[in-house]
């Protein structure tokens, strides 16, 4: 293949006295050239993002003006999780009693767990329903974690709520005696 | 001990084949490189499980940025120009259509934006530019934004997309959709990098099974 063929002409004589040519060897080292092909080879595998940026779709509820047009769902299959900052998770069960005494915090590795067990003790699934309530304190991350989250544990039924003053109240409660016995 | 003399063989070797092979992956890595365009917005965007590509064409992406600052980017230099038409009569800016159409993003109050125009392209960048205003409730200007959007685009649909900064915070992100759903922007895309999905959840399982997901 590197060769080329030099006898070409199919056989062309030279009259007689006529000095040949001394043939030389068309064989080229080709192990420098392979060289730079991989050279250049591992810059573009490094160089290259094959990943396109993907896209998570949303979507969102019409506004309900009217709380009898609000949907309902069944106190016994409702979780809310609440994003505080610095990647806090907070969440509760069913409706947040009054002495927030199943207020728990977790945090963005176990709150699936969290989820997973609740989706499998519901007795039934179309009752599961996830409400997010992020607080100003959140990042778009956490949101995205989050609704992530809800894809991963393919939870259907999910809502992004406002966040009420009282779980404000709590997040921050919660967060600052989490700093006093850290410190 | 007669042992049999074996003939000695050539070490060099025909590199050709090698070659051939190391050029053709070459080749390839080269056609299928795109190289990153120098983005005016520095944004890093958070991952997520979702597989389906962004889309690249009629966009309407609305970019958060680390401090909170909206920003809005269009594709279609027609709709722009509707756009900036609208907005000149109904806002009395007073914008100079042809600068409108070809910058590549929108980020300054609607009272600056005369003047943001008359930037050079390469000064706009975001950490210098105020952004559209969102904060304030009562004056939400990415709401007239959309609404001058969603007159331009009659009835077609765009692909609305939100495009957040990992450290945003949510308020900025509310207040984008807000602005959506006073225009009726019901369904929108967020756009992020993607991920492995986690081993042993249900949706792992599920695309186990082979189950088609939904999108």
């Amino acid at each position: 293949m590197a060769e080329m063929d030099t006898s070409s002409g199919g056989g062309h004589k030279k009259g007689p006295g006529v000095k040949k040519g001394k043939k030389l060897s068309t064989r080229v080292d080709l192990t420098p050239m392979v060289d730079l092909g991989f050279l250049l080879i591992t810059f573009f595998i490094f160089t290259t993002t094959m990943s396109q940026a993907t896209a998570m779709k949303l979507n969102l509820p019409k506004d309900a003006d009217k709380p009898e047009d609000q949907n309902k769902a069944k106190q016994s299959g409702v979780i809310t999780v609440l994003l505080g900052k610095d990647n806090n998770v907070f969440y509760y069960e069913g409706e947040l009693e009054t002495n927030a005494a199943n207020f728990k915090s977790s945090n963005f590795h176990d709150i699936r767990d969290v989820l997973m067990k609740k989706k499998n003790s519901v007795r039934e699934l179309k009752d599961y329903v996830v409400i997010i309530k992020p607080s100003d304190e959140c990042t778009y991350k956490n949101l995205i974690d989050i609704l992530d989250e809800m894809t991963i544990t393919v939870s259907t039924r999910y809502a992004l709520v406002d966040i009420l003053d009282i779980e404000t109240k709590l997040i921050q409660m919660s967060e600052a005696s989490a700093t006093n016995t850290s410190n | 001990m007669g042992r049999a003399k074996l003939p000695r063989k050539s070490t060099s070797i025909d590199m050709t084949a090698m070659c051939d092979v190391a050029f053709l992956l070459l080749s390839f890595f080269i056609l299928t490189t795109k190289f990153k365009p120098a983005e005016a917005i520095a944004v890093t965007i958070p991952k997520s499980v979702a597989a389906k590509v962004a889309p690249t064409k009629d966009i309407v992406e609305v970019i958060i940025d680390k401090d909170g600052k909206v920003f809005l980017q269009l594709d279609d230099e027609s709709i722009k120009e509707t756009i900036a038409n609208t907005l000149n009569s109904t806002k009395g800016l007073n914008m100079n259509v042809k600068a409108f159409k070809v910058a590549q993003f929108f980020g300054a109050p609607f009272a600056g934006m005369a003047s943001y125009l008359q930037l050079p392209e390469d000064q706009r960048k975001g950490n210098l530019l105020p952004g559209i205003p969102v904060k304030d409730s009562s004056n939400n200007e990415l709401t007239t934004w959309m609404s001058a959007v969603v007159n331009a685009y009659q009835g077609k649909k765009p692909n609305f997309l939100v495009k957040g900064d990992n450290i945003a915070k949510y308020p900025a992100f509310k207040a984008v959709i807000t602005a959506f759903k006073k225009n009726d922007i019901l369904k929108f895309q967020m756009v992020t990098s993607p991920e492995g999905i986690p081993v042993g959840t249900d949706l792992w399982k599920k695309t186990q099974t082979g189950e088609k997901r939904e999108e």
